[in-house]
């Protein structure tokens, strides 16, 4: 079961909670990660990444384990503590403000 | 039981105020979508409980929302607004070619015999439709297409297409604005498009009278004459009399040109309202004087609107689809101002009240007549 950390926006679209758990096939990565929370969750679909690129829109990052996994490849296997679900994949928002 | 449903967009979300005939007592609810842009919302004239707002984030990207009782309920709908064919270019601030890409929905206008067929101008400027209420969006690509879409090139607030005006008899007839490219037509329902901005003169581009490349800022019509068209461009306020092909200044004795909204008077199709603003580098009033401008002739003689609305230390702005009328028997006039007032005037413009205040920067207002 892996373990999904919305930003509260995203948790207030999709009407869930903090924290979303999804069943995901090996192998585990940030691909099918994102392929699982929307095929559950379509009206995320286009907040996190682009419709058609699949690239992560700019403002938010995607971290686990304290490691920004924003800029690895979709396909690279997230760390095993994501997989096993004792850490959950983070998807975060820049903060704003002053 | 007449009464009135006035639709807010604001920078922090959407807010509805709804009022018995009478427009005077006002309850507020919302903020619905807190924390995300609303850039409009509007209901349906076949179906008022169907409304739809475009909300967007520039964290998260556009959604749409689809409400079926009023706005007491929303559910969200399709948000893939994907450009016909390969995008192309247009042209960036500095003159080089631009890739198309798709940022926000700026304004939707659902159609005038359909509750489930809405369109939505979008920044980088296009107009989808959507027949399935939301779900599904095709570009009308022969828009961006026509010939002159290379060309078109951003003003400083995004290149938007914020206006979109069907015509009541002949469903084919479309009135489209861009800024900074200018208005467009279509006679075929989409197929086809051509500029219709001869008339228009805009000093701060290199050919003043081009064929396109003016800031329009947004266009009315009366629904009794839809041929007659007012715009207030960045600075003047035109008029065209031929459906937009050709155009002639009704500015007049107007303080000063430059400004966002139009409007027209629901029961008479020669009153006319704008709210001037100082100049394009200075986006508030001139003295600090917060007054609407009315025109009962369909332009040039132009009388000021300020009993109720701050005479001094005002510097807000009213942007371009933040203005409204109501059709009630006398008719109802609404602005609201980045500083988060929406203004009422129950008398055609006469006198004015804050309907609620403090709310974050408005940038839509739209209003609904309910019996």
């Amino acid at each position: 079961m892996i373990r999904v950390v919305l930003p509260p926006h995203l948790r207030t679209l999709a009407n869930v909670g903090s924290e979303v758990n999804l069943e995901v096939d090996s192998p585990v990565t940030t691909q099918t990660i994102l392929d699982a929370l929307e095929a559950r969750y379509p009206t995320l679909c286009g907040t996190i990444r682009d419709h058609v690129t699949q690239k992560r829109r700019p403002f938010l990052r995607f971290f686990a384990c304290s490691e920004d996994l924003s800029l690895e490849s979709a396909d690279t296997p997230v760390p095993d503590s994501v997989v096993s679900g004792d850490e959950p994949f983070f998807i975060v928002g820049a903060v704003a403000g002053g | 039981m007449t009464s009135v449903r006035v639709l807010v967009g604001t920078r922090k979300g959407a807010f509805i105020l709804s009022s018995d005939g009478k427009r005077e007592q006002w309850q507020v609810s919302g903020p619905f979508f807190g924390g995300w842009e609303i850039y409009h919302l509007k209901g349906s004239p076949v179906d008022p409980n169907r409304l739809y707002a475009s909300q967007s984030s520039g964290w998260f990207g556009q959604v749409i929302q689809r409400s079926n009782d009023g706005g007491q309920t929303w559910e969200p709908v399709g948000n893939k607004f994907t450009y016909e064919g390969v995008p192309g270019t247009h042209q960036w601030y500095d003159g080089t070619p631009h890739p198309w890409e798709f940022k926000r929905v700026w304004h939707l206008e659902p159609s005038l015999t359909d509750p489930e067929t809405v369109l939505a101008g979008v920044e980088d400027a296009a107009l989808f439709r959507s027949t399935d209420g939301g779900t599904t969006w095709n570009e009308i690509a022969g828009l961006r297409s026509h010939g002159s879409g290379a060309r078109w090139q951003p003003g400083a607030g995004g290149m938007c297409l914020h206006t979109i005006i069907l015509h009541p008899h002949n469903p084919g007839r479309i009135v489209i604005a861009i800024s900074s490219a200018g208005a467009f037509r279509t006679d075929d329902g989409g197929a086809t498009w051509k500029p219709i901005n001869r008339g228009l003169r805009s000093e701060h581009i290199p050919d003043p009278t081009a064929e396109v490349g003016h800031c329009v800022h947004h266009i009315t019509r009366h629904a009794s004459r839809p041929d007659v068209l007012f715009m207030q461009k960045h600075w003047d306020v035109m008029r065209s009399d031929d459906a937009g092909d050709s155009w002639h200044e009704v500015s007049g004795n107007l303080p000063t040109d430059f400004g966002f909204a139009i409007d027209v008077h629901a029961h008479e199709p020669e009153t006319i309202y704008v709210v001037p603003i100082k100049s394009d580098s200075e986006h508030y009033p001139l003295d600090g004087k917060l007054r609407v401008y009315r025109s009962r002739t369909g332009g040039n003689d132009w009388e000021p609107l300020a009993s109720g609305l701050p005479q001094q230390d005002c510097y807000v702005n009213v942007l371009r689809d933040a203005m409204s009328v109501d059709s009630l028997n006398e008719c109802g006039v609404y602005f609201g101002t980045t500083g988060g007032h929406v203004y009422a005037s129950s008398d055609a413009g006469d006198n004015w009240t804050p309907i609620v205040r403090d709310l974050p920067p408005v940038l839509s207002v739209e209003v609904q007549t309910l019996s």
